[in-house]
């Protein structure tokens, strides 16, 4: 596992002191749950949903109980300008 | 008796009769606040306005008021409340203040509650000690020398020391019932979509049940009857409908018959094995019948858990970027880290099969196993902890800390499954947790055999000396 690449993708940044704590960390970690290699699951389907309820679906209709206002939206945006939020640009 | 260490029946009864006034009870739950909780830190947030909607409750109370009407209730920090600052215990969301209720406090306001304040957790709940909480920790109780457990660790400690009258946690794996089991209270634990997740700060998606914590099984009883149910804001929660749950004498005639699975008990030490064998006395002197069973080894249940859990969360917590709301990712604290890249490594190209994938097929073979063992057993012995707390920094540089605490609950929460911890007796003057776990939505099953417990034995009313 490369500690690196796997911050980029999760778009976190490392503090440089510990990354090598964390590469030992992991891999500690992922020696600790290889145990379940160990078990037979040619034939197990996987679980996701444990209750066993699928394609729930409701009305495409508008809920005005829980639509925010404008400012209640923006309202905890650390930076916004007229009334919209200021988000960082993608561009250089 | 001082009115904060009233039982939540006992309240409502004090209520009702008009022994006390709302006001009266959270003055008396604030001012044991004000003494204690400079020592303990349970709370993170208290409602400045608690006093001013007690006097407001008193003024509505009619005789046909809702019985939660003017009763104290501390909230775990990964609720969304719209009043109070929200924070899941975790800088990113320092000074975030909701714009939106969670289904369970709106519930719980609906009936007449009042929210007293805000309890510590583990940051994001990523733990079972509260010692993660980017806060500071909690201390327990018992003793300020050990951990409280966690993640709900804030909600069980403050109900363990009277500063409510009740709490609500969340429990993902283990984060009820162990914070429970080292505090010494009742933490239940209902089936995954019992309770709805709607405004609840999400970890694991697939696991997150949101639960209560309280001083009896009967008063955990009251409250999934008033938090529980359908939700058309969560699709996940279930339009089962709730049994009604409320303990009375004569629910529990019936005889049950109870595995104890032996890898379970190979986990605990002497003493703690000791404990379980007093309460399987107790529960044999009320006529129900314990046999020996076995279960899939809990150590394949860690790893199913570890992967299932960081992959949701580096999924969940990739909405946090500062730019909506909270402060941006350069806040995450270290615990919060390591899950969301193990679970991106565990999610990233090349990789998913082997870990994804396989751990949810593991997870088939946990609920296959427990489906078995539910065919020949009505509910299944389970305590929450092999032990009790563990001292103040036994988490530290531990990256499996919480997977091995939780190492006996986590295969009932992968599958889903409903259980609960009460208190059980106590090693070296800390409180020891007892617990059943049951099939899927048998809650009316699993809260009357604890309320039942509860009734032959007094730990539960044992107080920690603050």
């Amino acid at each position: 596992m490369d500690v690196h690449h796997i911050a980029r993708l999760a778009n976190l940044k490392l503090p440089p002191k510990q990354t090598e704590k964390f590469q030992s960390q992991f891999d500690e970690t992922l020696s600790a749950i290889a145990a379940i290699n160990k078990l037979d699951t040619k034939n197990t389907p996987p679980t996701s949903q444990v209750t066993g309820q699928v394609n729930i679906t409701r009305e495409d209709k508008v809920d005005t109980s829980r639509v925010l206002s404008q400012s209640e939206a923006i309202s905890q945006a650390p930076k916004s300008h007229n009334g919209y939020i200021v988000v960082p640009h993608v561009f250089e | 008796m001082s009115l904060n260490k009233l039982t939540l029946t006992q309240a409502i009864k004090n209520l009702q009769a008009k022994k006390c006034s709302a006001f009266e009870l959270v003055k008396a739950c604030l001012d044991q606040i004000n003494r204690y909780d400079s020592k303990i830190h349970a709370f993170l947030e208290l409602n400045q306005d608690a006093l001013k909607e007690a006097k407001l409750a008193d003024n509505q109370r009619r005789d046909n008021s809702s019985p939660l009407l003017g009763i104290p209730i501390a909230i775990k920090d990964n609720f969304l409340t719209q009043n109070l600052p929200t924070t899941a215990a975790s800088k990113v969301l320092e000074g975030y203040l909701p714009q939106y209720e969670s289904t369970v406090t709106r519930k719980l306001k609906e009936a007449g509650a009042i929210i007293i304040g805000k309890t510590n957790m583990d940051a994001w709940a990523h733990g079972s000690s509260t010692e993660s909480s980017d806060f500071g920790p909690t201390l327990n109780p018992w003793n300020t020398q050990f951990l409280p457990g966690g993640s709900s660790g804030g909600s069980t400690a403050a109900v363990a020391a009277d500063m409510c009258i009740a709490a609500i946690g969340s429990e993902t794996a283990g984060s009820i019932r162990l914070p429970a089991a080292w505090c010494g209270v009742t933490g239940f634990k209902p089936t995954y979509g019992r309770v709805s997740r709607y405004g609840v700060i999400a970890m694991a998606s697939s696991t997150d049940s949101p639960g209560p914590i309280a001083k009896t099984v009967e008063d955990c009883a009251f409250l999934t009857q008033i938090i529980g149910g359908f939700d058309p804001y969560d699709a996940t929660s279930s339009s089962n409908p709730v049994p009604l749950l409320t303990l009375s004498k004569a629910k529990v005639k019936t005889k049950l018959k109870i595995g104890l699975p032996k890898e379970y008990l190979e986990a605990m030490n002497q003493e703690t094995k000791a404990l379980v064998h007093e309460a399987i006395k107790v529960l044999q002197n009320q006529g129900h019948v314990i046999e020996p069973t076995s279960l899939i080894s809990p150590k394949y249940a860690i790893g199913v858990y570890t992967i299932v859990q960081r992959s949701e969360v580096s999924s969940n917590l990739s909405r946090y970027d500062g730019i909506r709301y909270g402060q941006d990712r350069t806040k995450f604290g270290e615990e919060a880290i390591r899950r969301i890249m193990l679970g991106t490594f565990a999610l990233s190209s090349g990789y998913y099969d082997q870990y994804y994938s396989k751990a949810q097929k593991v997870r088939t073979l946990i609920i296959e196993d427990f489906n078995q063992a539910f065919k020949k057993f009505d509910l299944i012995i389970n305590p929450p902890s092999p032990g009790p707390a563990l001292k103040i920094g036994a988490s530290k540089n531990e990256p499996l800390f919480g997977e091995m605490q939780d190492m006996l609950v986590e295969p009932s929460s992968v599958a889903g499954l409903t259980g609960v911890s009460l208190p059980g007796g106590f090693v070296d003057g800390l409180p020891f947790g007892f617990g059943f776990v049951g099939p899927q939505f048998s809650e009316d099953k699993v809260l009357n055999i604890a309320h039942q417990y509860q009734q032959a034995t007094d730990w539960h009313l044992r107080k920690p000396q603050l």
